[in-house]
């Protein structure tokens, strides 16, 4: 059963303001304060600086080091995965062909594991050699519950908790970005190497 | 052994997932909004009168606790309801439109026009896409929106059967480091249930670019203002009772529609003729346009703690808002005379469901009011309802007759209650009246000296308008189509969407039947369909409700259910797709590319 019901969160929605209703209150100013730059509001909102494990054992954090001024894919996997997993990774490692000398130059691809406790980055090196991944492809691990904090932050989730709780259900999704743009998008890791190459391509170049 | 919908076996892990769907639905029942829970949850005072300051959060479901965070209040009702400028025509286009693209000159079409020569324009007009500032709530600072024209809902196209059309459309978007946050500066405009060949449809994989980025940076959309059948079933004519009225028009950019079109790409196009005339003193003598014809656009927005606009692109499942606009402000007011009004109602998401209903503002008491089209097509005759539900890029026309009302406030409330993208749950929880979201106040004026020529729908008890074009032509294939929620991201029949990828050719000027099937739990899925009108056979294998019995261009495909939908492919060749129009669901793939072709090039595939 999940922590928190639908019972209790329809409860709780009585506490919250509501904007629309009848009884809507008196608005507030929408001047209060100072403002924060909407990349900060980004990052502010999606983005922790979480400490990782790259899978060559270097200590990154996650915005500073590989978001902040990049273009990236991100998804998350687990080495022990026997289905998804490797096929997205598949499809990654062509998307990467076709990307050419760009990745590891103004494009990086992340690749974050959901399951740290077994994943170590020497576990993740050999993943990433055995699908001959090339340089600017990061695999990445840490805390369980950084690694937690950044699924859900990046919206690899799932509103129904206990489809939530399947790790299976947020490893088919690739993210990508342009992080000082301020554009994102999503695909899915089972579509074709080149819509997905394709797909990043439209926020490389942007509009 | 488990089964689904359509009695396949599936994993116990699915089942599992299924029964939990079901579970939860239950759980939230018994959770209820009947009267005494309201009144237990500090709802509802022993008198019924309501709390004060209280009500339902639009957004209380949402699992990362700063998406909670609410939009900046906002004082509702102190401004107009704003009425969309009907769009002025051009005396000509200079270059001149032409049957293959202009590439030359610019033009980034890549497909002839089919039917130019044919039906050539007698109507042309310019409509360009550019960033404005505009002021959504005297609440809110200045927005910088994206605009057709500089007004967000663009401006409203007013057509006429039988004059053809031609719109260039130019892309003057600022680059993305202009943007500030969401949005590709990259379009398609789609012709929202027009009859329309392919390379004038606004194809999601036709978009272009901002004349910024590109030296291809305007696009010719012929549109031949003809019924379906001009070309093969009714030649010459075409089928009057596949007239359409109500159609909005909206960017449609593959991956990027559900951006783009919430920072403002969306307008209303209307179509008259010789009985829907917008006249009341002529044809079905239905509320004259503009005076008493009124179109509105609802949308549920976020704006974050500095008041500005805010898109979250880290929500894939959907994305719900708290702050409901009409016509591109927040919660405005309109006056109206006592007397009976055509409104024009259409949701343009991105993922919100409404159930809208008319709320009396002295008692909470219902108004009833006339269902007059579904998608934007008349019924065979109005149908009184107490309320219509209307998915993302859905339509409902209604006639609501203030008559009796001189001097009284209503509002059109959206009671039905949502918590995440999934869609509402099954069977809907309903806000008691006045605790859900009010979109627009409205005002009846007191001076009961009011002429209306309009028909008094009441009156009205055979079939008067289009009659249903027939169904029982024998389909050359059934088709069935699975939507499904697939590793986080939303698949038809376990594929996603690619441009490049041509799943299925149909005949042109066949019949087909074509099946939705909902796999998803407890997913909901507004499925459009592009090109003609499809109508209902059937839901779960049983006839639809009667103001479903209708020509329609996007149907709700509840939770686990089976529709069946009878579909014409008349006239134009070439690409259209199918897909989601909750445009997140769109945007992450939940998307098809199909297309026409005469025979013998079309194929039988039955799950493609």
């Amino acid at each position: 059963m999940p922590t928190i019901t639908r019972r209790k969160l329809l409860a709780s929605a009585a506490l919250a303001p509501v904007v629309g209703s009848l009884a809507a209150g008196e608005p507030g100013s929408p001047h209060r304060g100072a403002t924060i730059s909407p990349r900060e509001k980004l990052r502010e909102l999606h983005f922790p600086n979480v400490p990782l494990t790259t899978h060559t054992g270097k200590q990154v954090h996650f915005y500073d080091d590989l978001l902040k001024d990049k273009i990236v894919t991100i998804n998350f996997m687990y080495t022990s995965c026997t289905d998804t997993c490797p096929l997205t990774t598949a499809h990654l490692v062509k998307v990467q062909k076709l990307l050419g000398d760009r990745v590891g130059r103004d494009i990086f691809m992340y690749s974050l594991t959901i399951d740290p406790k077994h994943d170590s980055p020497a576990v993740l090196k050999s993943f990433a050699e055995k699908f001959h991944t090339g340089p600017g492809w990061l695999f990445l691990t840490g805390k369980d519950e950084d690694l937690e904090l950044l699924r859900v932050k990046l919206g690899f989730i799932d509103p129904d908790p206990e489809v939530d709780k399947d790790r299976a259900n947020h490893i088919g999704t690739v993210e990508y970005g342009n992080e000082p743009l301020m554009l994102w998008g999503a695909c899915p890791g089972l579509a074709h190497p080149e819509w997905i190459a394709k797909e990043i391509s439209w926020v490389i170049q942007a509009g | 052994m488990y089964y689904n919908v359509f009695g396949e076996k599936v994993s116990r892990a699915r089942w599992k997932e299924m029964e939990n769907a079901a579970k939860n639905r239950r759980e939230l029942i018994a959770a209820g909004f009947n009267r005494r829970d309201l009144f237990k949850m500090g709802l509802l005072t022993s008198a019924g009168y309501l709390v004060a300051k209280r009500g339902l959060s639009a957004r209380w479901g949402s699992l990362v606790p700063e998406m909670q965070a609410a939009s900046p209040l906002v004082k509702p009702f102190v401004q107009a309801m704003p009425i969309m400028p009907v769009k002025s025509e051009e005396n000509n286009l200079n270059p001149a439109p032409t049957v293959a693209p202009n590439t030359a000159g610019g033009e980034a079409r890549t497909r002839n026009h089919q039917a130019l020569t044919l039906f050539p324009p007698q109507k042309f007009y310019k409509l360009t896409a550019l960033a404005k500032q505009v002021s959504v709530s005297p609440s809110l600072p200045a927005q910088t929106l994206w605009t057709y024209d500089g007004f967000s809902p663009g401006p409203t196209f007013v057509s006429t059967y039988g004059q053809p059309i031609l719109v260039r459309n130019f892309n003057q978007l600022p680059p993305p480091s202009q943007n500030g946050g969401f949005g590709l500066p990259s379009t398609t405009r789609h012709l929202h249930n027009g009859h329309t060949p392919s390379e004038s449809d606004g194809f999601p994989c036709d978009f272009f670019s901002s004349q910024n980025a590109s030296s291809l940076y305007w696009y010719d959309q012929h549109y031949p203002m003809q019924y379906a059948g001009i070309l093969s079933t009714h030649p010459g004519t075409g089928d009057i009772n596949e007239a359409l009225s109500t159609l909005w028009y909206h960017d449609h950019r593959v991956g990027f529609t559900a951006q783009n079109t919430y920072k403002g790409l969306v307008g209303y196009h209307l179509f008259f003729n010789q009985s829907d005339t917008g006249d009341e003193t002529t044809g079905f003598h239905l509320p004259s346009f503009p005076q008493y014809d009124i179109p509105m656009v609802f949308a549920d927005k976020n704006f974050d703690s500095n008041g500005m606009l805010a898109f979250d692109m880290f929500a894939l499942d959907g994305l719900l808002g708290d702050t409901f606009e009409v016509n591109g402000v927040v919660q405005p007011f309109l006056q109206v005379q006592p007397r009976r009004y055509r409104f024009r109602w259409l949701n343009i998401g991105p993922s919100r469901f409404f159930q809208l209903f008319m709320t009396n503002a002295q008692d909470q008491s219902t108004l009833p009011f006339w269902a007059l089209a579904n998608d934007g097509n008349l019924l065979p005759k109005p149908v009184q309802v107490s309320s219509v539900t209307i998915g993302v890029a859905e339509r409902y026309d209604v006639i609501v007759d203030f008559t009796n009302f001189a001097g009284q406030t209503f509002y059109i409330e959206n009671r039905l209650v949502q918590n995440n993208g999934l869609g509402p749950d099954d069977p809907p929880v309903l806000a008691a009246p006045g605790q859900g979201n009010l979109l627009l106040k409205v005002i009846v004026s007191g001076n009961k000296n009011v002429q209306d020529n309009s028909v008094d729908p009441s009156t009205i008890t055979m079939p008067r308008f289009y009659s249903l074009p027939d169904t029982t032509p024998t389909p050359a294939v059934t088709r069935t189509f699975k939507f499904d929620r697939l590793n986080g991201m939303f698949s038809i029949n376990g594929q996603f969407m690619d441009c490049d990828v041509v799943r299925f050719t149909v005949t042109r000027d066949t019949a087909e039947h074509w099946v939705l099937g909902n796999l998803s739990g407890n997913w909901q899925h507004p499925i459009h369909i592009h090109l003609e009108e499809h109508q209902i056979l059937s839901r779960n294998r049983m006839p639809p409700p009667d103001f479903e019995m209708s020509r329609k261009d996007v149907t709700r495909l509840h939770q686990n259910e089976r529709i069946e939908l009878f579909f014409r492919f008349r006239d134009w060749t070439g690409r259209y797709p199918l897909h989601c129009h909750n445009t997140v669901h769109e945007d992450h793939a939940m998307m098809l590319r199909w297309e026409i072709q005469p025979s013998p090039q079309g194929d039988t595939n039955r799950t493609p």
